[in-house]
């Protein structure tokens, strides 16, 4: 067992045993270290002042990705590199992302700029070329800006990707992976402090399941992208921390032809290209999923997990039909992802038991599938409705259909009503589909909140549905932007 | 980016090319802010034995306190001490100038989340989680949330104003056509990235330093003074550079300043307030919004007659600034086009809710948003196309008097402008496209819609508009600059450097930016109303000409030349055939005993403003501007894009382009995000703010700004004599944002032609779907929550 955290810092490694297990990085860097280049704007993961680039070993190498270190606890580093605005300055020559946004105007008050100058920093190490607008729009999906309507700060972008990868942030690299690799051979549960007051990271199942065990009133955490807000907006005062990121279990992905299997801990960045392969609403889903940052550090465990009636993962599971796994210190048990659900953020989970993983079922032959968030904002925003929909088709009939919502009831639902009047029906047949539309009056009571009003919620899902079906039937007129392209067989 | 350079620009009094004015510089701290190296205040390393503020705040919305128990409070593990109004050895007064905001409330709370004491602790974490612990006992009543819970109570913070011209009634019921309509318009949250904040360190005898993020030092400086009960000698108040400020610092960022100058007063450790972005959100004041009620008189070619608008003016608990606020609506109901006849009314009304404020624009945004409401109206009505409308109405030569009596004497930029940018964003083709497009698409429509600006230069208090600069040369040629003016991202630091620097024919590396202070220069105008550079500029221009005019007469005596023919350029100094560096001429004037330092002071010429009368010359001058915005909807959900925009703004001749068109791309972006995206949700009966943060108030992101987006400046020199003939910037390209609302209006509009499209703004996919199945014949029941 390990008493201190350990995370990489400028090539050396770094251990902590001292702090409150509820500290956040930021405040870490900007009390502890003495660090203020890394900005609060929100501390609550929506405006990117924050980001920083955490890097994990991945086959060998350190791999980057912004964070928000407002809602990241500094256990969460535990193994990780953390890279922070002051450290990509090289001897006084500024990083081609500064650079850039230094030649393009970039930045007005400035407040905002050492979050963006990471989330582009990541963008030009680990990004694809060549890197395109949408490229750069989703790499600032996160970060806000208010003074520049961000058009030098996409120039700058575009500009600095433009031109071969500069190679000088490759040694830093190379010292983070001894750094990490060093940390990362202990193979230890992490327990830092004492039983009452902890930050806890078991290195196994049966390590965490014994814990938790001992511990049923802990607070697991994954991501802490929910959790982390009850620390810092809720002011929650919780003291026992379980950390699920020493786990390697819970983070294994599993493809048969039949099922995608995705571990409690696969963080939404790391599930998005298989969740695309299902289906292109899929991988536009998980595109609009929060943020880089977001995605990043959050886990589809605790999307599941968190229990909320506007979380966008749970609907479009539940239509696509997934199982989950749970897991502690009785055993192992399975049920429908839907039964998990019980009643407004209460789920069927014992104390001390944790979920596993997910199991989705795959598209089929003559299977189609749309799913739909629908919010205020286009990105970075939480659904006022999110709609998903499978039908299997019998030729042009509606043999069998799924559908679920998130944002209309207390919980991610299932609309049986609604989904029995679709059997039988005729894709061609417009005017048959009414029944169906009609019923989801029924099966869906939505309430009012300052996204959206009841009555919005209600026409949309009608709409949504009446979309899914149109688009189905072959209408691609219906979405201000195009269904992305997949390989997905209808 | 599309920056027209002038070829032959040259300086105003010698005929010498510009060296540093009209250069497209970069921001002053953009090295600095990219490294992370820009100290905003909670930066900066504070003094060992700084205790953390934290605002306790009330549960209710309006109502009797009955008790305030913080034992707790003071008990919880970090507490140093707790400041209620009891502690306020002066006045508990934090307000701009009515005296109606108090720093702590005592008998009655006015909104929820009002200030009702403060907790002093060693650490953020600790003040915050003590301040929680307060137990509060108010007698509730319902507060006033809405307009019309104001008008029924009618409750206002300010008396009504109204002023017109002409007979209106006539003209309305003598016009061919007739219509009247009501327009709600939602308030805004500035959401500056840096939240207030202020650092206060005590000093000896009472004296207390004070680091703000203020766009007011001199009035926080006078707050303290007025709260410490001290003079204000003993009061300095320092600001380096805000995370944004667009107004929301202009008068409420005193409060916050104030307390941690009143625990520093009490405890003698120096005291620093940092909100968290919620409690942010909950104390401080937003935009107005507004209930615009009008009626309209008009010709078949869609030419107005007589106008009557009362706009009803939610301004929160108490007047703050509501009172420029809503004069300056007032003042930009008008737009760009002219009322033969017109009636405008104003409701100043008193909400239970937190204290609407300055935001960009001023007010203005929302009289122009009602007429461009207007305009549509007319369009849809007479079935001709929106921009004729406009045209029909725009003002001209004969046509050209405002509603207060001042004459627009630029109708020529306006006209030129709007034609322009007609021609260049091929909006004839466009619209004919557009509708060939909504003719095959049942779902998807598009929208399209150019709107001109004109918007009025200068503060209507007349006494703001004065401004001072400090510049010192020291030995070695470096030199000091400082004036009244602060910086929030506007880069006003860099455009004056780059004046003073062109003054003195410097590099401008020698010219040392530092921080707006109260003891440097005194009794200043807030940074506001767009006024900035004007003002300062000229400030500066004058401190620097004046040692520039005595190093000249000392560079003559040395060289035996007359001191007209002494030239500074490149860094040296010209007499005759002889030059010498600028430095060595700095050193020469020290040994001689010429002062190099001086204090520079500029009023803006010939404006007058009677507001009894309503009459006068409020503005020196208009900046102009116009947009076309284009967009796709989808009329199933109310979702949309906007797919392109085309901009083309006057700011006269630009000192720096580039930070200009930063101005421009900015203010539009916001003004969209005010008008899309960006909804102020109270909760109907408790009066809270449910839209409370980031995570709930959405600003735009990069994806809502259109790739397609082309942004030009039009070349016209300022026809009065303002710093390098530039025009003011800050304020204007708001409301280039108009044209999004006004086109998202029009695609709508494309269900069902000639039917009125009752949208409201914030254009939420909501709002939107709304607006859709209204011309369905389907609309929703009125919402219930808000
Ligand atoms: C800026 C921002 C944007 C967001 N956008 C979206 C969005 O677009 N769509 C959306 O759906 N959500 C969104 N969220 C919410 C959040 O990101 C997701 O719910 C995320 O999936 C939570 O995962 P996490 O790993 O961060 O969970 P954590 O915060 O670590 O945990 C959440 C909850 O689940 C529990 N938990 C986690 N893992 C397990 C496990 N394996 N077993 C048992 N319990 C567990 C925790 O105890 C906690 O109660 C957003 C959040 C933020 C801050
Ligand atoms: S401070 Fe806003 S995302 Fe972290
Ligand atoms: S530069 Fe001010 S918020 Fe981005």
């Amino acid at each position: 067992m390990r008493e201190a955290i350990r995370f990489g810092r400028n090539g050396t490694v770094r251990e902590v045993r001292d702090v409150h297990p509820r500290t956040t990085l930021l405040d870490w860097l900007r009390l502890g270290e003495r660090r203020t280049g890394t900005k609060e704007g929100c501390a609550e993961g929506d405006c990117g002042a924050c980001t920083v680039a955490l890097g994990r070993l991945v086959d060998g190498r350190v791999v980057y990705e912004p964070v928000n270190s407002c809602i990241l606890l500094l256990g969460q580093c535990d193994g990780a590199d953390v890279v922070a605005v002051e450290d990509i300055a090289a001897d006084g020559a500024l990083h081609p992302v500064q650079e850039a946004m230094v030649t393009h105007h970039g930045s007005q008050c400035g407040f905002c700029t050492p979050g963006i100058v990471m989330s582009l920093f990541t963008l030009y190490e680990e990004g694809e070329r060549p890197v395109g607008r949408d490229a750069v729009n989703d790499a600032l999906a996160g970060n806000l800006c208010r003074c520049t309507g961000y058009r030098p700060i996409v120039d700058a972008a575009l500009d600095a990707c433009a031109t071969a990868k500069d190679r000088r942030f490759e040694a830093h690299r190379e010292a983070a992976a001894c750094a990490l690799g060093e940390i990362a051979a202990d193979g230890a549960d992490l327990f830092m402090r004492d039983e009452g007051r902890f930050f806890a990271a078991p290195a196994s199942e049966e390590s965490l399941a014994a814990l938790l065990a001992r511990h049923p009133d802990a607070t697991i955490l994954a991501g802490a992208t929910d959790v982390g807000l009850w620390i810092t907006k809720s002011l929650m005062e919780i003291e026992k921390i379980v950390w699920l990121g020493r786990v390697a279990s819970l983070r294994e992905t599993r493809s048969t032809p039949e099922t995608l299997t995705l571990g409690a801990m696969v963080s939404h960045a790391d599930a998005h290209a298989a969740l695309a392969a299902i289906d292109p609403d899929l991988g536009e889903l998980m595109r609009r999923f929060g943020s880089i940052q977001v995605r990043a550090s959050g886990t589809v465990g605790g999307n599941i997990a968190n229990g909320s009636p506007i979380g966008d993962l749970p609907p479009a599971l539940i239509a696509l039909g997934a199982k989950l796994h749970l897991a502690g210190a009785k055993g192992t048990r399975t049920l429908p992802l839907e039964d998990f659900f019980l009643g407004y953020r209460q789920q069927d989970r014992e104390p001390g038991e944790y979920v596993r993983a997910v199991e989705i079922d795959k598209l089929r032959r003559h299977d189609a599938f749309r799913c739909f968030k629908v919010t205020k904002r286009l990105d970075e925003d939480i659904s006022a409705v999110m709609g998903a929909f499978r039908l299997h088709l019998e030729g042009r009939r509606i043999a069998r259909a799924r559908i679920a919502f998130g944002g209309m009831a207390a919980t991610p639902k299932r609309a049986p009503l609604a989904e029995a009047a679709l059997v039988g029906l005729d894709l061609d047949d417009e005017l048959a589909w009414a029944p169906a539309l009609d019923a989801l009056a029924q099966d869906y009571r939505p309430m009012s909140d300052h996204r959206a009003s009841a009555e919005y919620r209600a026409v949309v899902a009608r709409n949504l549905l009446f979309k899914a079906l149109a688009e189905i039937a072959g209408d691609a007129g219906l979405r201000i932007a195009p269904r992305p392209a997949g390989l997905a067989a209808e | 980016m599309n920056i027209r350079h002038d070829p032959d620009d040259a300086s105003p009094d010698g005929g010498e090319p510009l060296r540093h004015v009209r250069k497209p510089l970069p921001h002053d701290s953009a090295r600095r802010h990219v490294q992370g190296a820009a100290d905003y205040i909670d930066d900066v390393r504070e003094p060992q034995g700084t205790l953390q503020v934290a605002i306790g705040m009330s549960p209710k919305a309006r109502g009797t306190i009955r008790g305030l128990d913080l034992a707790a409070v003071r008990a919880h593990p970090g507490v140093v001490r707790v400041l209620t109004a009891a502690d306020i050895p002066g006045a508990n007064d934090v307000s701009p100038a009515m005296g109606d905001d108090p720093m702590f409330a005592t008998d009655r709370v006015s909104f929820h989340g009002q200030a009702l004491f403060a907790v002093l602790a060693e650490t953020r974490d600790a003040a915050r989680r003590a301040a929680a612990k307060a137990v509060v006992e108010i007698a509730e009543e319902r507060p006033s949330v809405t307009v019309e819970d104001a008008l029924a109570r009618e409750e206002a913070v300010l008396p009504d104003y109204g002023f017109g011209r002409g007979e209106v009634e006539p003209a309305l019921v003598g016009a061919p056509h007739r219509l009247e309509g009501s327009l709600r318009i939602g308030g805004q949250e500035h959401f500056y990235l840096e939240g207030q904040a202020a650092l206060a360190t005590p000093g000896e005898e009472g004296d207390v330093h004070v680091l703000s993020s203020t766009q007011h030092p001199t009035e926080v400086q006078h707050v303290i003074a007025r709260v410490l009960g001290l003079p204000d000698a003993f009061v300095t108040c320092e600001v380096r550079r805000m995370g944004g400020g667009f107004g929301g610092k202009e008068s409420q960022a005193t409060q916050w300043a104030a307390i941690a100058a009143l625990g520093a007063h009490l405890t003698k450790r120096p005291c620093k307030v940092r909100l968290d972005r919620d409690d942010d959100f909950a104390l401080t004041g937003k935009r107005h919004d507004f209930r615009c009620d009008w009626r309209v008189g008009f010709d078949g070619e869609g030419a107005i007659a007589g106008f009557a608008v009362t706009h009803n003016a939610r301004c929160g608990y108490s007047a703050d600034l509501s009172q420029g606020v809503v004069d300056r609506t007032m003042f930009h109901t008008d737009n760009s086009y002219y009322f033969p006849a017109v009636r405008i009314d104003t409701r100043r009304l008193l909400t239970n809710t937190v204290s609407n404020t300055a935001f960009r624009g001023f007010g203005g945004p929302q009289g122009m948003l009602m007429i461009e409401h207007v305009m549509d109206r007319i369009a849809w009505a007479t079935g001709r196309d929106p921009l004729d409308v406009r045209y029909a109405n725009l003002y001209r030569p004969g046509r050209d008097v405002t509603p207060y009596g001042q004459t627009v004497e630029e109708t020529d930029t306006l006209r030129a402008i709007v034609e322009t940018l007609e021609r260049t964003s091929g909006y004839r083709t466009r619209r004919a496209a557009i509708a060939a497009f909504n003719g095959r698409s049942k779902t998807l429509k598009k929208g399209i819609s150019l709107t001109p600006v004109k918007f009025g230069i200068s503060f209507t208090l007349m006494h703001l508009n004065q401004a001072g600069a400090l510049v010192h040369v020291y030995q070695d040629g470096s030199v000091h600059l400082n004036h009244g003016g602060t910086e929030m991202g506007q880069g006003l630091y860099q455009k004056i450097a780059q004046v003073v620097a062109e003054e003195f024919g410097i590099a401008i590396e020698r010219v040392r930016i530092t921080a707006t202070s109260t003891g440097k220069v005194p009794n200043t105008a807030p940074t506001a109303a767009s006024s900035g550079t004007d003002l300062n500029g000229m400030a500066a221009r004058i401190a620097a000409g004046k040692i520039k005019a005595r190093m000249a007469a000392r560079a003559a005596a040395r060289f035996g030349v007359a001191a007209e023919e002494v030239t500074f350029r490149d860094d040296r100094v010209f007499a005759g055939n002889e030059s010498l560096p600028f430095g060595e001429l700095a050193k020469d004037c020290v040994l001689h005993r010429v002062h190099l330092s001086e204090a520079g002071f500029y009023k803006t010429p010939t404006i007058s403003w009677d507001r009894a009368a309503a009459k006068g010359r409020p503005f020196l001058y208009f900046a102009f501007g116009a947009a076309c915005s284009e967009v796709l909807v989808d009329t199933l959900t109310g979702e949309y894009k906007v797919t392109r925009v085309d901009i083309l703004h006057d700011v006269g001749r630009s000192i720096n382009p580039a930070i200009d068109i930063g101005q421009i791309e900015g203010g539009f972006v916001q003004g969209m995000g005010w008008l899309t995206t960006e909804e102020l949700v109270y909760d109907a009966e408790t009066g809270r703010l449910r839209t409370h943060a980031p995570s709930t108030y959405k600003i735009p992101v990069a994806s809502d700004v259109p790739e397609d987006f082309r942004v030009a400046l039009f070349p016209n020199a300022n026809r009065e004599e303002t710093i390098y003939r530039s025009k003011a910037v800050g304020e204007p390209p708001i409301m280039l944002a108009n044209s999004v609302f006004c086109a998202l209006a029009d695609a709508v509009h494309a269900l069902d032609p000639g039917k009125p499209v009752p949208l409201d703004a914030p254009a939420t996919p909501e709002a939107v779907l709304r607006a859709c199945q209204a011309l369905r014949g389907r609309p929703l029941p009125e919402r219930a929550i808000g």
